[in-house]
């Protein structure tokens, strides 16, 4: 067994608390997102789902800047939301949530959306005849059917949230026990003097977790292929 | 109990004119070849599609009017649809499959009702299974089973059997018959098999590229010879009610009797005085001038030639009214004597000089014997 100093400790929990505040907190708007571009027909679609893969595509350190443009304390949103509720994102491991949470929808949704489309359309029709509107559908078919997409998506995020690094260190810099996630430890291990053993220990672990994450995933992505075929 | 639809859609090149009306329980065959419109037919009376023009009521409900721009919500318009492929719900119990339908609708069937149900399917034992794990034959029994459930006004089925085996389809047929004898449900039954048909439909619309070629009771309607287009399909015969007079286990055979007439066919197993269906194809019926001797067919009937119509492919298509005393057929007496269908060749009439209100004999090669099979 690896033995962690207190200091990566506090970075391996903080970085489990951003992933899974973000997951959790991106979740319900991803499968509002998923089941708009799988069974929606409106115009602008092509659009959102442009912007909702566009984290996939831009450098993390743009995300980053377009952040601390947005919630910066003296940009308008951020200002605003200082002021109003309290919530200041820069320099704090919310700010690391909300960066890691936009990073990793696109990882949710395409997963959501896969499910969706699996499922057999004549299966709304049917429940349709027996009685059901339209959000008791959504309810009794659509969100049951969808699970493991759900789950998979869930769990895939989580994993690449917890290897974020650009968008988090731009936006919120590198805080220790406040934004000093893993990948940020591994790079402060790095930039120090005799810190390569830590560096290892640290990047041995995110591999773990990484691939635990995507097994997990898998298992849940198998499922669905199994209910589909049935 | 009453359906009207007078409806026009077009799909593309495709123009749909459908008006008909039919009332009264009992199963109403929606029969044509494939793309002919059946199932757009029954899509717009469950609202599942939007037609362009027209009307379709429901007893006293309208549940489309293009003129009044009324357009009832599928949910809402209680009817029981029950789709070629099932479409189980695949997460969900077959019980939960069961009653989906019954926990959504404000009007509920009593207790031992949905019970009734559930056992003329004979799913009872089925009821904690998913879909998954079930036969094709199973999942069509419960798709029919969840749609009686909800207590919808109408059921409309989508050639329930065509996705299933000959063994399947014999396996179900019954239940159907069930259906059709014991609840006062009307029943609109697309199908492109006219032995299904023949066996469980009452009344009968014929539709072709879109348009309602004729409509009436299947008595009538499958004895009718003008329905050219359709005739390789359509196959020309006569459906009589029939009963069964007495039975002979040891030669193995059954007598039946139909409007004074007895019949002999293979063995039934269900008991005397069951009441059955005979379906009799034209191309199976053999005309003499004088009565027979020495064949192996069993049914030989007199008969009186009462029209004769030239068919395109060098056929003669002949009716025949059952009996030899012409006069109480020329004075219309005998409007629901039985007719016989027959289907010969040009020449074979020909040869035998055929001519109306001649005195001939029928000789009946087969006959298909449809009843209620569950029972023996």
């Amino acid at each position: 067994m690896i033995s962690l100093t207190p200091a990566e400790i506090d970075a391996l929990l903080l970085s489990l608390r951003i992933s899974g505040v973000a997951v959790a907190c991106a979740l319900p708007i991803a499968v509002l997102t998923a089941t708009a571009l799988a069974l929606g027909r409106f115009p602008g679609r092509f659009i959102l789902d442009a912007i909702v893969h566009l984290p996939l595509i831009l450098p993390p350190v743009v995300m980053g800047y377009l952040l601390l443009i947005g919630f910066g304390t003296r940009a308008p949103l951020g200002a605003w939301l200082y002021e109003t509720f309290d919530i200041r994102f820069v320099f704090s491991w919310t700010g690391a949530a909300l960066a890691s949470a936009i990073v990793s929808f696109p990882f949710q949704v395409r997963a959501i959306r896969l499910s969706l489309e699996n499922i057999n359309h004549g299966l709304y029709q049917a429940a349709e005849s027996l009685g059901a509107g339209p959000i008791d559908r959504f309810f009794s078919l659509t969100l049951p059917l969808a699970w493991p997409g759900i789950i998979a998506g869930a769990i895939t995020a989580f994993a690449a949230s917890l290897g974020e690094f650009g968008a988090i260190i731009t936006f919120v810099s590198n805080v220790p026990g406040e934004t000093r996630t893993l990948p940020l430890a591994i790079y402060t291990a790095i930039q120090t003097p005799g810190g390569e053993l830590a560096a290892a220990r640290l990047a041995a672990l995110s591999i773990g977790l990484a691939f635990a994450g995507l097994m997990l995933s898998e298992l849940a992505m198998r499922r669905i292929r199994k209910r589909a075929a049935s | 109990m009453s359906i009207t639809i007078n409806v026009s859609h077009n799909i593309g090149k495709f123009s749909l004119d459908a008006d008909f009306s039919i009332a009264g329980p009992g199963i109403t065959a929606l029969f044509g070849p494939s793309g002919s419109g059946k199932t757009t037919i029954i899509n717009i009376i469950a609202g599942l599609t939007r037609p362009q023009r027209g009307h379709v009521q429901l007893n006293e409900h309208v549940l489309f009017d293009h003129a009044r721009s009324i357009n009832v919500p599928v949910r809402k318009r209680r009817v029981g649809y029950v789709f070629q492929d099932a479409r189980l719900f695949p997460h969900l119990s077959v019980r939960d499959n069961l009653y989906y339908g019954a926990k959504r609708n404000p009007v509920k069937l009593s207790a031992p009702d949905q019970q009734e149900i559930i056992d003329m399917l004979g799913i009872r034992e089925l009821l904690d299974r998913l879909p998954s794990n079930l036969s094709g034959g199973e999942k069509q029994r419960i798709a029919l089973g969840r749609a009686l459930l909800a207590n919808p006004d109408v059921l409309l089925l989508d050639e329930p059997l065509s996705a299933l085996d000959q063994a399947r389809k014999e396996e179900i047929l019954p239940y159907f018959e069930n259906l059709r004898d014991q609840r006062k449900l009307p029943i609109l039954y697309v199908s492109h098999a006219i032995d299904e048909v023949a066996r469980l439909a009452d009344q009968m619309v014929v539709i072709e590229n879109g348009q309602t070629l004729a409509s009436g009771s299947v008595f009538d309607m499958l004895g009718r010879t003008d329905l050219a287009p359709l005739a390789g399909q359509f196959d020309t015969g006569t459906v009589l009610p029939a009963r069964i007079a007495s039975r002979d286990p040891k030669a193995q055979v059954s007598f039946l009797e139909t409007a004074g007439q007895r019949i002999v066919v293979p063995y039934l197993g269900q008991p005397v005085n069951t009441q059955v269906r005979i379906h009799i194809r034209a191309r199976d019926v053999l005309i003499s001038r004088t009565p027979p001797e020495g064949l192996s067919a069993n049914n030989i009937i007199p008969v009186t030639i009462i029209r004769m119509t030239e068919s395109t492919e060098n056929t003669v298509d002949v009716s025949l009214a059952f009996g030899h005393d012409t006069d109480a057929l020329h004075a219309g007496t005998a409007p629901d004597r039985p007719i016989l269908h027959a289907r010969i060749t040009s020449w074979s009439s020909g040869r035998l000089n055929l001519g109306l209100h001649q005195k001939v004999f029928a000789v009946i090669k087969s006959v298909t014997v449809n009843g209620n099979l569950r029972d023996h």
